[in-house]
């Protein structure tokens, strides 16, 4: 267990070593979060009151295609100079492959998140009276519902020819129920509900956290074959 | 094989015929909708459909998991067979819902549960046919296929009760079809459900010779290349 661990932990210091050396892919996701909400702003006019009503849809919408933009990147990567095959060789358990890379691409969405949430925030000129706190725990559920199935579907991806375009035709389906939690949830707290009054969406969320990290752990073996 | 084929095919026909029968000259035209009630006949077809939709991808998703563990490219044909008629079945679900919709409901689409369930589901197959398409050998293309098939099963009912959660905050403008069916309706749907899956069968033998074709023709122009 212990060394399982120490794998999982090499591979997330590995990608983050590697990542803010250049800091390519999260400065290139946050510049695409911004971009949505702006280009959203240009369709809906932003001052309006109905815009309130579809702030938290709106958030979600940069959050989902800016996290597919790293998730893309986080295999992609490893198919450079067939880095993959050394990690297959590496003498751990592959699900440790699978869970770095889940914390890794974690880590990078939720620095993304907390930078552009306030923004979006400030932008939108919205007035927050609900809880940080549980608006926190909120996000980073779905998040990672949303990265654990991202990350296997991006591995899978990864394997194919047209591995970009692939992968959110192949991942937005299968997120339905985290996005639809997400929005209302967000939605929920944003006019100041507790956690309490959206019970049923966080355990439909965290049904799916716990669903799509066994899953993937259990096939990850056999998407790793080759 | 070949005789086994022509004698589903003949029953496929015959339960066929008889339930385009049923539907037009035994089920009677209910009298409690408003205008066009002839269209709630689209209902028998409409219902069949999506029964094979499920099925197929319930095929799939058992396949999948039989292919993972043996490795027998059996499997996986059978897989890809089903996927796609589930995919055209489900197809079929959703062009005749609004045809149906628009003249009981008075429009195409509503976000009602199990229609969105429906639509997220041929998205969901619609990408397993993706990754097909877009997988090169055909070893990686079997693995692959049979994984997303497995996540793609466990995700429908998750998706299910999402959606059904999410209608019950918005307010349904309409009210699912309450239509009673009689004694006669009932006695048609049920022919045309066994006519459907006779249908399919009928379509998943075609399908599998197909790839068998396909296979061996593989296999000769592989023999060829060696030759010269």
């Amino acid at each position: 267990m212990k060394e399982f661990l120490s794998a999982v932990g090499a591979i997330v210091w590995k990608d983050l070593k590697a990542e803010f050396r250049t800091k390519e892919m999260i400065s290139s996701m946050l510049i695409f979060a911004f971009l949505v909400i702006v280009i959203f702003s240009f369709a809906f006019d932003p001052t309006a009151q109905s815009v309130k009503k579809i702030l938290p849809g709106v958030i979600w919408v940069a959050f989902i295609f800016a996290g597919t933009l790293g998730l893309n990147r986080s295999f992609l990567s490893e198919q450079i100079n067939e880095a993959i095959q050394g990690l297959m060789l590496a003498p751990v358990d592959r699900a440790a492959i699978y869970f770095g890379k889940v914390l890794g691409n974690m880590i990078y969405t939720s620095l993304v998140e907390a930078v552009a949430l306030p923004v979006f925030i400030i932008l939108f000129d919205f007035s927050f009276s609900g809880s940080w706190l549980s608006l926190i725990l909120v996000v980073v559920a779905s998040t990672f519902g949303f990265v654990a199935v991202g990350t296997f579907l991006a591995a899978l991806a990864s394997n194919t020819r047209t591995s970009e375009v692939l992968l959110p035709i192949i991942l937005f389906p299968v997120i339905v129920p985290v996005i639809i939690g997400a929005v209302e949830m967000t939605k929920a707290i944003f006019a100041g509900s507790s956690l309490g009054e959206v019970a049923t969406w966080l355990r439909v969320v965290l049904v799916y956290d716990v669903v799509f990290l066994v899953i993937p752990f259990l096939l990850f073996d056999f998407l790793l074959e080759a | 094989m070949r005789r086994r084929k022509q004698a589903i095919g003949l029953i496929t026909l015959v339960v066929t015929v008889l339930a385009v029968y049923l539907v037009f000259m035994y089920a009677p035209v209910p009298s409690n909708v408003r205008d066009l009630p002839e269209v709630q006949k689209i209902l028998y077809f409409h219902v069949s459909a999506a029964w094979i939709g499920f099925l197929a991808f319930f095929v799939v998703f058992v396949a999948s998991i039989l292919y993972l563990k043996s490795r027998d490219r059996k499997w996986d044909v059978l897989a890809a067979s089903s996927a796609e008629i589930g995919v055209v079945f489900t197809t079929i679900v959703l062009l005749t819902g609004p045809i149906w919709g628009k003249a009981a409901w008075n429009a195409w689409w509503t976000w009602d549960p199990r229609l969105t369930t429906t639509l997220v589901l041929w998205f969901i197959y619609l990408a397993y046919i993706v990754i097909r398409n877009s997988a090169e050998e055909d070893e990686k293309r079997a693995r692959l296929a049979a994984i997303f098939g497995i996540i793609g099963f466990v995700d429908v009912p998750i998706v299910f009760m999402a959606i059904r959660w999410w209608r019950t905050i918005h307010p349904v403008v309409f009210e699912a079809g309450q239509v009673g069916l009689t004694p006669k309706m009932l006695t048609t749907l049920f022919v045309s459900l066994i006519a459907f899956t006779f249908l399919y069968l009928y379509y998943l033998l075609l399908r599998l010779d197909i790839a068998k074709a396909k296979l061996e023709l593989a296999g000769i122009k592989e023999k060829l290349r060696a030759k010269f």
